[in-house]
């Protein structure tokens, strides 16, 4: 997703400090444009180089279910971008058991490995952040 | 002091977030703290149109992030992708903020004590 940086050449950050951040991600993927706005921060953080987590709650866990189909409602369907976060290094993928259930989903309906975690862990994984960034 | 970074996600009037990160920012400064940088995204891009006209009984949000910008030396960044999305450029972008990349916005995260994120 180049067009995340708009062509702007970025100014890295020169310190060499990493520090961890954590993406809340809490919207559906679709309906308002909070998912994939998102997805491009995550994509930019990657760039420089920083610590970086995914946290999916509420109805962001739809963000990462297998089998979107999006042409009946005309918009890009960016979940294959998900799978390409591997390649930027970015593994730390997790989603909150609680709203997983209450959807009817499963492990297995995701389109990545994620971890599944109580939300008594989403708050512990929480503290141990240096940055969130919920959207 | 601490040094905050701020990150505003909705547009003006709609939501209340970029007057609550105002009034947050405001706050902080009066205390003593340090404002580096907001970083406008999303919808939050609307806060910096130059052709925003409130009624005059209302307070002008826009102008009043240029002013706090200015008074108090804040970098007023406006994310370029979510920017052209929805039609604010150079053109009618409002003097004292600028357009530029998210990296503006990872870098306030790396470089503050704290990110503080306003959003819906």
């Amino acid at each position: 997703m180049s067009e995340a940086t708009g062509g702007i050449e970025m100014e890295e950050d020169s310190s060499g400090k990493i520090k961890k951040f954590l993406y809340v991600n809490r919207k559906a993927p679709y309906g308002t444009i909070y998912a994939l706005e998102s997805l491009e921060v995550v994509l930019i953080t990657a760039a420089f180089d920083q610590d970086v987590s995914l946290a999916f709650i509420d109805d962001g866990v739809y963000q990462v279910v297998k089998g979107q189909h999006t042409k009946g409602i005309d918009v890009k369907n960016f979940s294959p971008t998900y799978r390409a976060l591997e390649g930027y290094d970015i593994e730390k993928l997790y989603v909150e058991k609680e709203s997983m259930e209450t959807r009817g989903l499963k492990e297995s309906d995701f389109i990545v490995p994620v971890k599944v975690i109580s939300a008594q862990e989403m708050g512990d994984l929480m503290l141990t952040q240096d940055v969130i960034l919920s959207f | 002091m601490m040094k905050f970074g701020i990150l505003v996600n909705e547009g003006p009037y709609t939501h209340q977030a970029s007057d609550t990160a105002y009034l947050f920012a405001k706050a902080a400064i009066e205390k003593g703290h340090k404002i580096h940088r907001v970083f406008f995204y999303h919808d939050g891009v609307y806060n910096s149109s130059r052709l925003t006209e409130p009624p005059t009984d209302d307070r002008h949000i826009v102008n009043r992030w240029q002013k706090l910008g200015k008074d108090h030396h804040i970098d007023l960044v406006v994310c370029v992708a979510a920017a052209l999305r929805r039609g604010i450029k150079d053109e009618n972008l409002l003097e004292g903020f600028r357009i530029s990349g998210l990296g503006q916005l990872v870098e306030s995260g790396i470089q503050s004590d704290r990110l503080v994120v306003f959003g819906d």
